[in-house]
Protein backbone atom coordinates (compact mmCIF):
# COMPACT_ATOMS: atom_id res chain seq x y z
CA UNK A 1 0.00 0.00 0.00
CA UNK A 2 2.69 2.63 0.85
CA UNK A 3 4.43 1.98 -2.51
CA UNK A 4 1.16 2.45 -4.32
CA UNK A 5 0.49 5.62 -2.39
CA UNK A 6 3.93 6.97 -3.30
CA UNK A 7 3.39 6.16 -6.99
CA UNK A 8 0.04 7.88 -6.86
CA UNK A 9 1.54 10.97 -5.26
CA UNK A 10 4.25 11.23 -7.91
CA UNK A 11 1.98 10.41 -10.85
CA UNK A 12 0.90 13.11 -13.27
CA UNK A 13 -2.32 11.26 -14.02
CA UNK A 14 -4.74 12.58 -11.42
CA UNK A 15 -7.25 11.57 -10.43
CA UNK A 16 -7.31 7.77 -10.38
CA UNK A 17 -9.57 5.86 -12.73
CA UNK A 18 -13.22 5.85 -11.68
CA UNK A 19 -14.30 3.10 -9.33
CA UNK A 20 -16.86 1.64 -11.74
CA UNK A 21 -17.47 1.41 -15.46
CA UNK A 22 -20.57 3.23 -16.61
CA UNK A 23 -22.64 1.09 -18.99
CA UNK A 24 -24.91 3.04 -21.34
CA UNK A 25 -27.06 0.06 -22.31
CA UNK A 26 -28.52 -2.95 -20.55
CA UNK A 27 -27.75 -6.24 -22.29
CA UNK A 28 -30.78 -8.21 -23.51
CA UNK A 29 -29.98 -11.03 -21.10
CA UNK A 30 -27.82 -11.94 -18.10
CA UNK A 31 -27.10 -15.19 -16.29
CA UNK A 32 -27.95 -13.52 -12.98
CA UNK A 33 -29.70 -10.24 -12.20
CA UNK A 34 -29.12 -8.83 -8.73
CA UNK A 35 -31.69 -6.27 -7.60
CA UNK A 36 -30.21 -3.85 -5.11
CA UNK A 37 -26.79 -2.19 -5.34
CA UNK A 38 -26.03 -2.07 -1.64
CA UNK A 39 -23.33 -3.97 0.21
CA UNK A 40 -25.20 -7.28 0.11
CA UNK A 41 -26.01 -7.20 -3.61
CA UNK A 42 -22.54 -6.06 -4.61
CA UNK A 43 -20.88 -8.64 -2.36
CA UNK A 44 -22.96 -11.38 -3.97
CA UNK A 45 -21.92 -10.11 -7.42
CA UNK A 46 -18.27 -10.03 -6.33
CA UNK A 47 -18.22 -13.60 -5.05
CA UNK A 48 -20.29 -14.89 -8.00
CA UNK A 49 -17.60 -13.55 -10.33
CA UNK A 50 -14.60 -14.39 -8.16
CA UNK A 51 -15.51 -17.75 -6.65
CA UNK A 52 -18.09 -19.22 -9.02
CA UNK A 53 -16.93 -17.92 -12.41
CA UNK A 54 -20.33 -16.35 -13.17
CA UNK A 55 -19.49 -12.96 -14.69
CA UNK A 56 -22.46 -12.25 -16.93
CA UNK A 57 -24.20 -10.53 -14.03
CA UNK A 58 -26.07 -7.22 -13.76
CA UNK A 59 -26.56 -5.35 -10.49
CA UNK A 60 -29.60 -3.05 -10.77
CA UNK A 61 -29.86 -0.14 -8.36
CA UNK A 62 -32.86 2.18 -8.25
CA UNK A 63 -30.89 5.08 -6.77
CA UNK A 64 -27.14 5.30 -6.37
CA UNK A 65 -24.73 2.65 -5.25
CA UNK A 66 -24.64 1.99 -1.52
CA UNK A 67 -27.17 4.75 -0.81
CA UNK A 68 -29.65 2.61 1.09
CA UNK A 69 -29.12 0.87 4.40
CA UNK A 70 -25.43 0.32 3.57
CA UNK A 71 -24.96 4.05 4.13
CA UNK A 72 -27.51 4.37 6.92
CA UNK A 73 -26.34 1.86 9.55
CA UNK A 74 -24.09 2.53 12.53
CA UNK A 75 -21.25 0.34 11.13
CA UNK A 76 -20.98 -2.06 14.07
CA UNK A 77 -19.58 -5.53 13.38
CA UNK A 78 -19.93 -8.32 15.95
CA UNK A 79 -20.76 -12.00 16.22
CA UNK A 80 -22.02 -12.30 19.83
CA UNK A 81 -25.38 -13.74 18.84
CA UNK A 82 -27.69 -16.06 20.71
CA UNK A 83 -28.59 -18.98 18.44
CA UNK A 84 -26.03 -21.50 17.10
CA UNK A 85 -27.16 -20.62 13.54
CA UNK A 86 -26.55 -16.93 14.20
CA UNK A 87 -23.21 -17.33 15.97
CA UNK A 88 -21.71 -19.57 13.26
CA UNK A 89 -22.96 -17.26 10.52
CA UNK A 90 -21.76 -13.95 11.99
CA UNK A 91 -18.47 -15.46 13.14
CA UNK A 92 -17.70 -16.38 9.53
CA UNK A 93 -18.62 -12.81 8.60
CA UNK A 94 -16.20 -11.31 11.15
CA UNK A 95 -13.42 -13.53 9.76
CA UNK A 96 -14.14 -12.30 6.23
CA UNK A 97 -14.21 -8.67 7.43
CA UNK A 98 -10.75 -8.91 8.90
CA UNK A 99 -9.15 -9.67 5.49
CA UNK A 100 -11.37 -7.47 3.40
CA UNK A 101 -9.14 -4.38 3.16
CA UNK A 102 -6.30 -6.52 1.77
CA UNK A 103 -8.72 -8.37 -0.48
CA UNK A 104 -9.95 -5.08 -2.02
CA UNK A 105 -6.69 -3.11 -1.77
CA UNK A 106 -8.89 -0.41 -0.29
CA UNK A 107 -8.76 0.91 3.26
CA UNK A 108 -12.04 0.07 5.00
CA UNK A 109 -10.86 1.66 8.28
CA UNK A 110 -11.70 -1.65 9.92
CA UNK A 111 -11.11 -0.98 13.58
CA UNK A 112 -11.40 -3.63 16.29
CA UNK A 113 -12.66 -1.85 19.40
CA UNK A 114 -14.25 -4.38 21.73
CA UNK A 115 -17.98 -4.31 22.33
CA UNK A 116 -19.83 -3.94 25.65
CA UNK A 117 -23.51 -4.84 25.88
CA UNK A 118 -24.52 -3.38 29.23
CA UNK A 119 -26.91 -5.21 31.53
CA UNK A 120 -28.95 -3.11 33.95
CA UNK A 121 -31.01 -5.93 35.45
CA UNK A 122 -30.43 -9.49 36.65
CA UNK A 123 -32.65 -10.74 33.82
CA UNK A 124 -30.46 -9.01 31.25
CA UNK A 125 -27.36 -10.41 32.97
CA UNK A 126 -28.78 -13.91 32.61
CA UNK A 127 -29.14 -13.40 28.83
CA UNK A 128 -25.54 -12.11 28.72
CA UNK A 129 -24.28 -15.29 30.41
CA UNK A 130 -26.35 -17.38 28.01
CA UNK A 131 -24.92 -15.54 25.00
CA UNK A 132 -21.38 -15.81 26.41
CA UNK A 133 -21.74 -19.58 26.80
CA UNK A 134 -23.20 -20.11 23.31
CA UNK A 135 -20.46 -17.88 21.87
CA UNK A 136 -17.64 -19.68 23.67
CA UNK A 137 -19.02 -23.03 22.56
CA UNK A 138 -18.55 -21.92 18.95
CA UNK A 139 -15.13 -20.39 19.60
CA UNK A 140 -16.30 -16.75 19.65
CA UNK A 141 -14.59 -14.52 22.22
CA UNK A 142 -17.38 -13.30 24.51
CA UNK A 143 -17.56 -13.18 28.26
CA UNK A 144 -19.89 -11.93 30.94
CA UNK A 145 -18.16 -9.31 33.07
CA UNK A 146 -19.18 -7.54 36.30
CA UNK A 147 -19.83 -3.86 36.99
CA UNK A 148 -16.25 -3.34 38.19
CA UNK A 149 -14.84 -4.47 34.85
CA UNK A 150 -17.22 -2.09 33.05
CA UNK A 151 -16.14 0.76 35.35
CA UNK A 152 -12.49 0.12 34.55
CA UNK A 153 -13.06 -0.09 30.80
CA UNK A 154 -15.39 2.92 30.66
CA UNK A 155 -14.22 5.30 33.41
CA UNK A 156 -16.00 8.22 31.73
CA UNK A 157 -19.41 6.60 32.03
CA UNK A 158 -21.87 7.28 34.86
CA UNK A 159 -22.19 3.68 36.02
CA UNK A 160 -25.57 4.42 37.64
CA UNK A 161 -26.89 5.87 34.34
CA UNK A 162 -28.47 8.91 35.95
CA UNK A 163 -29.36 6.90 39.03
CA UNK A 164 -32.26 5.04 37.47
CA UNK A 165 -30.57 2.18 35.57
CA UNK A 166 -27.36 1.15 37.37
CA UNK A 167 -25.09 -1.16 35.37
CA UNK A 168 -24.82 -4.61 36.99
CA UNK A 169 -22.54 -6.14 34.36
CA UNK A 170 -22.05 -6.60 30.66
CA UNK A 171 -21.33 -8.98 27.83
CA UNK A 172 -17.85 -8.15 26.55
CA UNK A 173 -17.07 -9.17 22.99
CA UNK A 174 -13.44 -8.42 22.11
CA UNK A 175 -13.74 -8.81 18.28
CA UNK A 176 -16.44 -6.10 18.10
CA UNK A 177 -15.42 -3.64 15.39
CA UNK A 178 -16.49 -0.76 13.19
CA UNK A 179 -15.71 -0.06 9.52
CA UNK A 180 -16.25 2.65 6.96
CA UNK A 181 -19.53 1.53 5.41
CA UNK A 182 -19.39 3.37 2.05
CA UNK A 183 -16.00 1.86 1.30
CA UNK A 184 -17.46 -1.61 1.72
CA UNK A 185 -19.94 -1.02 -1.10
CA UNK A 186 -17.25 0.61 -3.26
CA UNK A 187 -14.76 -2.19 -2.60
CA UNK A 188 -17.20 -4.92 -3.55
CA UNK A 189 -18.48 -2.86 -6.48
CA UNK A 190 -15.03 -2.19 -7.87
CA UNK A 191 -14.00 -5.83 -7.40
CA UNK A 192 -17.13 -7.05 -9.19
CA UNK A 193 -16.77 -4.43 -11.96
CA UNK A 194 -13.18 -5.47 -12.65
CA UNK A 195 -14.33 -9.07 -13.03
CA UNK A 196 -16.94 -8.21 -15.66
CA UNK A 197 -20.08 -7.59 -13.59
CA UNK A 198 -22.20 -4.68 -14.88
CA UNK A 199 -23.45 -2.19 -12.31
CA UNK A 200 -26.45 -0.14 -13.44
CA UNK A 201 -27.48 2.76 -11.23
CA UNK A 202 -30.74 4.68 -11.66
CA UNK A 203 -32.30 1.45 -12.88
CA UNK A 204 -35.58 0.61 -11.24
CA UNK A 205 -37.32 -2.75 -11.45
CA UNK A 206 -41.03 -2.46 -12.32
CA UNK A 207 -41.92 -6.13 -12.67
CA UNK A 208 -40.50 -9.63 -12.62
CA UNK A 209 -41.72 -11.96 -15.38
CA UNK A 210 -42.64 -15.50 -14.42
CA UNK A 211 -43.69 -18.53 -16.43
CA UNK A 212 -45.33 -21.71 -15.22
CA UNK A 213 -44.91 -24.85 -17.30
CA UNK A 214 -46.77 -27.00 -14.81
CA UNK A 215 -43.96 -27.39 -12.26
CA UNK A 216 -44.58 -24.09 -10.48
CA UNK A 217 -43.61 -20.50 -11.28
CA UNK A 218 -40.11 -19.71 -12.53
CA UNK A 219 -38.32 -16.43 -13.28
CA UNK A 220 -37.82 -15.60 -16.97
CA UNK A 221 -37.19 -11.87 -17.03
CA UNK A 222 -37.10 -8.48 -15.36
CA UNK A 223 -38.83 -5.30 -16.58
CA UNK A 224 -36.97 -2.11 -15.73
CA UNK A 225 -37.30 1.58 -16.52
CA UNK A 226 -34.59 1.00 -19.12
CA UNK A 227 -36.16 -2.00 -20.83
CA UNK A 228 -36.60 -5.74 -20.45
CA UNK A 229 -33.88 -8.19 -19.45
CA UNK A 230 -34.14 -11.95 -19.94
CA UNK A 231 -32.77 -13.95 -17.02
CA UNK A 232 -33.46 -17.21 -15.18
CA UNK A 233 -32.00 -16.09 -11.87
CA UNK A 234 -32.86 -13.04 -9.80
CA UNK A 235 -31.34 -12.25 -6.41
CA UNK A 236 -33.42 -9.83 -4.36
CA UNK A 237 -31.21 -7.81 -1.97
CA UNK A 238 -33.29 -4.68 -1.41
CA UNK A 239 -33.75 -4.44 2.40
CA UNK A 240 -36.71 -2.13 3.06
CA UNK A 241 -38.17 -2.61 -0.43
CA UNK A 242 -38.38 -6.40 -0.08
CA UNK A 243 -42.20 -6.57 0.37
CA UNK A 244 -42.65 -4.64 -2.89
CA UNK A 245 -40.40 -7.07 -4.77
CA UNK A 246 -42.11 -10.09 -3.18
CA UNK A 247 -45.45 -8.66 -4.29
CA UNK A 248 -44.18 -8.72 -7.90
CA UNK A 249 -43.68 -12.49 -7.73
CA UNK A 250 -46.80 -13.19 -5.65
CA UNK A 251 -45.03 -14.29 -2.46
CA UNK A 252 -46.07 -13.47 1.09
CA UNK A 253 -43.63 -13.06 3.97
CA UNK A 254 -43.57 -12.03 7.64
CA UNK A 255 -41.39 -9.02 6.84
CA UNK A 256 -42.62 -5.69 8.18
CA UNK A 257 -41.02 -2.30 7.55
CA UNK A 258 -40.23 0.18 10.31
CA UNK A 259 -37.86 3.14 10.03
CA UNK A 260 -34.65 2.93 12.05
CA UNK A 261 -33.06 6.27 12.84
CA UNK A 262 -29.53 7.22 13.80
CA UNK A 263 -27.49 10.37 14.32
CA UNK A 264 -23.92 11.60 14.76
CA UNK A 265 -22.45 14.29 16.97
CA UNK A 266 -19.97 16.91 15.90
CA UNK A 267 -16.38 15.56 15.84
CA UNK A 268 -14.70 15.58 19.25
CA UNK A 269 -11.35 14.36 20.59
CA UNK A 270 -11.09 10.58 20.85
CA UNK A 271 -12.32 9.40 24.24
CA UNK A 272 -14.50 6.37 23.54
CA UNK A 273 -12.58 3.33 22.38
CA UNK A 274 -15.07 0.45 22.79
CA UNK A 275 -18.50 0.20 21.27
CA UNK A 276 -21.16 0.54 23.99
CA UNK A 277 -24.68 -0.81 23.79
CA UNK A 278 -27.45 -0.55 26.33
CA UNK A 279 -30.63 -2.41 25.53
CA UNK A 280 -32.51 -0.92 28.48
CA UNK A 281 -31.61 2.65 27.58
CA UNK A 282 -32.05 2.04 23.83
CA UNK A 283 -28.58 3.31 22.94
CA UNK A 284 -25.67 2.06 20.91
CA UNK A 285 -22.71 4.29 20.39
CA UNK A 286 -19.18 4.25 19.02
CA UNK A 287 -16.71 6.96 18.09
CA UNK A 288 -15.72 7.02 14.44
CA UNK A 289 -12.23 7.63 13.03
CA UNK A 290 -13.37 11.21 12.42
CA UNK A 291 -14.24 11.67 16.09
CA UNK A 292 -17.99 11.76 15.61
CA UNK A 293 -20.14 9.81 18.04
CA UNK A 294 -22.25 7.48 15.92
CA UNK A 295 -25.45 6.80 17.83
CA UNK A 296 -28.48 4.64 17.23
CA UNK A 297 -31.55 3.55 19.13
CA UNK A 298 -34.62 1.39 18.69
CA UNK A 299 -36.98 1.22 15.74
CA UNK A 300 -39.73 3.72 15.19
CA UNK A 301 -42.82 2.12 16.70
CA UNK A 302 -45.03 1.67 13.63
CA UNK A 303 -44.92 0.70 9.95
CA UNK A 304 -43.68 3.40 7.60
CA UNK A 305 -42.01 3.24 4.19
CA UNK A 306 -40.07 6.45 4.52
CA UNK A 307 -36.64 7.68 5.56
CA UNK A 308 -37.85 10.80 7.36
CA UNK A 309 -36.27 11.84 10.67
CA UNK A 310 -38.11 12.93 13.80
CA UNK A 311 -37.31 15.29 16.67
CA UNK A 312 -38.82 12.76 19.11
CA UNK A 313 -36.06 10.36 18.21
CA UNK A 314 -33.22 12.86 18.60
CA UNK A 315 -34.58 14.05 21.95
CA UNK A 316 -35.04 10.62 23.45
CA UNK A 317 -31.68 9.31 22.23
CA UNK A 318 -29.89 12.44 23.49
CA UNK A 319 -31.58 12.05 26.89
CA UNK A 320 -30.38 8.47 27.20
CA UNK A 321 -26.88 9.39 26.03
CA UNK A 322 -26.74 11.98 28.81
CA UNK A 323 -27.81 9.39 31.38
CA UNK A 324 -24.68 7.45 30.45
CA UNK A 325 -22.31 10.31 29.59
CA UNK A 326 -23.47 13.53 31.32
CA UNK A 327 -20.33 15.43 30.24
CA UNK A 328 -21.63 15.41 26.64
CA UNK A 329 -24.30 17.98 27.41
CA UNK A 330 -22.53 20.69 25.38
CA UNK A 331 -21.86 18.49 22.35
CA UNK A 332 -24.02 19.19 19.31
CA UNK A 333 -25.77 16.76 17.01
CA UNK A 334 -24.47 17.10 13.48
CA UNK A 335 -26.67 14.89 11.34
CA UNK A 336 -29.69 12.67 11.68
CA UNK A 337 -31.13 10.17 9.20
CA UNK A 338 -33.22 7.02 8.86
CA UNK A 339 -33.28 3.76 6.93
CA UNK A 340 -36.12 1.35 6.25
CA UNK A 341 -35.54 -1.83 8.24
CA UNK A 342 -37.07 -5.09 6.97
CA UNK A 343 -37.92 -6.73 10.29
CA UNK A 344 -38.83 -10.37 10.92
CA UNK A 345 -40.77 -11.88 13.85
CA UNK A 346 -37.76 -13.86 15.14
CA UNK A 347 -35.07 -11.23 14.42
CA UNK A 348 -33.23 -13.61 12.09
CA UNK A 349 -32.88 -12.95 8.35
CA UNK A 350 -34.77 -14.63 5.52
CA UNK A 351 -32.33 -16.06 2.99
CA UNK A 352 -32.17 -18.66 0.27
CA UNK A 353 -34.53 -20.30 -2.18
CA UNK A 354 -38.21 -19.40 -2.52
CA UNK A 355 -41.24 -21.21 -4.00
CA UNK A 356 -40.55 -19.25 -7.22
CA UNK A 357 -37.75 -21.04 -9.10
CA UNK A 358 -34.84 -18.75 -9.84
CA UNK A 359 -35.96 -16.11 -7.30
CA UNK A 360 -33.50 -15.93 -4.41
CA UNK A 361 -33.97 -13.87 -1.30
CA UNK A 362 -31.43 -12.05 0.84
CA UNK A 363 -33.77 -10.18 3.14
CA UNK A 364 -35.12 -9.72 6.63
CA UNK A 365 -31.97 -7.82 7.50
CA UNK A 366 -33.82 -5.46 9.78
CA UNK A 367 -31.38 -3.73 12.07
CA UNK A 368 -28.54 -6.27 11.79
CA UNK A 369 -27.52 -6.38 8.11
CA UNK A 370 -24.28 -4.40 7.79
CA UNK A 371 -22.13 -6.77 9.82
CA UNK A 372 -23.34 -9.68 7.67
CA UNK A 373 -22.40 -8.11 4.32
CA UNK A 374 -19.40 -10.34 3.46
CA UNK A 375 -20.92 -13.62 4.60
CA UNK A 376 -24.21 -12.82 2.84
CA UNK A 377 -22.32 -12.26 -0.39
CA UNK A 378 -20.46 -15.54 0.08
CA UNK A 379 -23.46 -17.65 0.99
CA UNK A 380 -25.91 -16.08 -1.46
CA UNK A 381 -23.48 -16.41 -4.39
CA UNK A 382 -23.11 -20.10 -3.51
CA UNK A 383 -26.89 -20.43 -3.25
CA UNK A 384 -27.52 -18.72 -6.59
CA UNK A 385 -24.70 -20.54 -8.42
CA UNK A 386 -25.71 -24.00 -7.21
CA UNK A 387 -29.44 -23.47 -6.78
CA UNK A 388 -29.23 -24.92 -3.27
CA UNK A 389 -28.94 -23.11 0.07
CA UNK A 390 -25.46 -22.75 1.57
CA UNK A 391 -25.18 -24.84 4.78
CA UNK A 392 -24.69 -21.69 6.89
CA UNK A 393 -28.07 -20.21 5.89
CA UNK A 394 -30.32 -23.25 6.20
CA UNK A 395 -31.75 -21.97 9.48
CA UNK A 396 -32.84 -18.75 7.75
CA UNK A 397 -35.14 -20.11 5.02
CA UNK A 398 -38.49 -18.49 4.21
CA UNK A 399 -40.39 -21.74 4.83
CA UNK A 400 -39.37 -21.87 8.53
CA UNK A 401 -42.47 -19.86 9.43
CA UNK A 402 -44.82 -22.37 7.76
CA UNK A 403 -43.06 -25.10 9.78
CA UNK A 404 -43.29 -23.07 13.01
CA UNK A 405 -39.50 -23.55 13.30
CA UNK A 406 -38.27 -20.04 14.08
CA UNK A 407 -34.66 -19.03 14.74
CA UNK A 408 -35.18 -16.84 17.83
CA UNK A 409 -32.51 -14.15 17.76
CA UNK A 410 -34.30 -11.33 19.55
CA UNK A 411 -32.18 -11.76 22.69
CA UNK A 412 -29.11 -10.75 20.66
CA UNK A 413 -30.61 -7.65 19.08
CA UNK A 414 -28.64 -4.68 20.30
CA UNK A 415 -31.61 -2.83 21.71
CA UNK A 416 -35.03 -4.00 22.86
CA UNK A 417 -37.28 -3.22 19.93
CA UNK B 1 -53.67 11.87 15.47
CA UNK B 2 -57.34 12.46 16.19
CA UNK B 3 -58.79 10.11 18.77
CA UNK B 4 -62.52 9.56 18.05
CA UNK B 5 -63.26 10.16 21.76
CA UNK B 6 -60.59 12.64 22.93
CA UNK B 7 -59.97 14.65 19.77
CA UNK B 8 -56.59 15.69 18.36
CA UNK B 9 -53.69 14.64 20.61
CA UNK B 10 -49.90 14.39 20.29
CA UNK B 11 -48.73 11.28 18.44
CA UNK B 12 -46.63 10.30 21.47
CA UNK B 13 -49.88 9.48 23.31
CA UNK B 14 -50.75 6.74 20.81
CA UNK B 15 -49.64 3.17 20.27
CA UNK B 16 -50.11 1.28 17.01
CA UNK B 17 -51.72 -2.16 17.35
CA UNK B 18 -51.03 -3.27 13.79
CA UNK B 19 -53.16 -3.76 10.72
CA UNK B 20 -56.81 -4.80 11.07
CA UNK B 21 -56.91 -8.44 9.96
CA UNK B 22 -59.53 -11.17 9.95
CA UNK B 23 -58.59 -14.16 12.11
CA UNK B 24 -59.34 -17.57 10.59
CA UNK B 25 -61.26 -19.97 12.85
CA UNK B 26 -58.48 -21.66 14.90
CA UNK B 27 -60.53 -24.87 15.21
CA UNK B 28 -60.88 -25.41 11.49
CA UNK B 29 -57.90 -23.59 9.95
CA UNK B 30 -55.12 -25.73 8.50
CA UNK B 31 -51.56 -25.30 9.81
CA UNK B 32 -50.66 -23.43 6.64
CA UNK B 33 -53.58 -20.99 6.94
CA UNK B 34 -52.84 -20.45 10.61
CA UNK B 35 -49.11 -19.77 10.09
CA UNK B 36 -50.02 -17.37 7.28
CA UNK B 37 -52.25 -15.52 9.74
CA UNK B 38 -49.78 -15.57 12.61
CA UNK B 39 -46.63 -14.59 10.72
CA UNK B 40 -47.27 -13.13 7.31
CA UNK B 41 -47.97 -9.45 6.82
CA UNK B 42 -48.99 -7.28 3.92
CA UNK B 43 -46.06 -4.86 4.01
CA UNK B 44 -46.54 -3.20 0.65
CA UNK B 45 -47.01 0.54 1.24
CA UNK B 46 -50.69 1.54 0.95
CA UNK B 47 -53.53 3.17 2.83
CA UNK B 48 -54.26 0.65 5.56
CA UNK B 49 -56.80 0.20 8.35
CA UNK B 50 -54.90 -0.11 11.60
CA UNK B 51 -55.68 -0.53 15.28
CA UNK B 52 -54.46 2.38 17.37
CA UNK B 53 -54.81 3.05 21.08
CA UNK B 54 -54.92 6.39 22.88
CA UNK B 55 -52.93 5.19 25.88
CA UNK B 56 -53.89 7.80 28.55
CA UNK B 57 -57.58 6.93 28.13
CA UNK B 58 -57.26 3.37 26.82
CA UNK B 59 -59.44 3.99 23.77
CA UNK B 60 -58.87 1.52 20.93
CA UNK B 61 -59.99 2.68 17.51
CA UNK B 62 -59.33 2.34 13.79
CA UNK B 63 -57.13 4.72 11.80
CA UNK B 64 -56.82 4.77 8.03
CA UNK B 65 -53.21 5.70 7.39
CA UNK B 66 -51.00 5.86 4.32
CA UNK B 67 -47.93 3.82 5.26
CA UNK B 68 -45.86 5.50 2.53
CA UNK B 69 -46.39 9.09 3.68
CA UNK B 70 -47.60 8.65 7.29
CA UNK B 71 -50.71 10.77 6.45
CA UNK B 72 -53.65 9.82 8.67
CA UNK B 73 -56.80 10.00 6.58
CA UNK B 74 -59.59 9.01 8.94
CA UNK B 75 -60.09 7.72 12.49
CA UNK B 76 -63.22 6.12 13.92
CA UNK B 77 -64.36 3.60 16.50
CA UNK B 78 -64.44 -0.07 15.52
CA UNK B 79 -67.74 -1.56 14.44
CA UNK B 80 -68.33 -5.28 14.12
CA UNK B 81 -68.01 -6.54 10.57
CA UNK B 82 -65.30 -4.08 9.57
CA UNK B 83 -62.70 -5.84 7.43
CA UNK B 84 -59.31 -5.03 5.98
Amino acid sequence: MPVRLLKFALSRKHPEARMFTRHEQLQPSYDVVIIGGGGHGLAAAYYLARDHGIRNVAVLEKGYLGGGNTARNTTIIRSNYLTPEGVRFYDESVRLWQDLSTDFDLNLFYSTRGHFTLAHTDAAMRTMRWRAEVNKHFGVASEAVDAQAVREALPMMDITCGGHAPVVGALYHAPGAIARHDAVAWGYGRGADRRGVEIHQNTEVFAIELEDKGSGPAVVGVITNRGRIATRKVLCAVAGSTPRLLNMVGLRSPIYIHPLQAMVSEPIKPWLDPIVVSASLHVYVSQSARGELVMGASLDPYELHSTRSTLDFAESLAAHMLDMFPFLSDVKVNRQWAGMADMTPDFAPIMGLTPVRGFYLDSGWGTWGFKATPVCGKTMSYTVARDEPHPLIQGFSLDRFGRYALTGEKGAASVGH
Amino acid sequence: MTCPVNGARAISEFVCGGELRAMPDPDTASDATWSDYVFNRNSVPAVKREWWCHTPSGVWFIAERDTATDAIQRTYLYEAGLTT
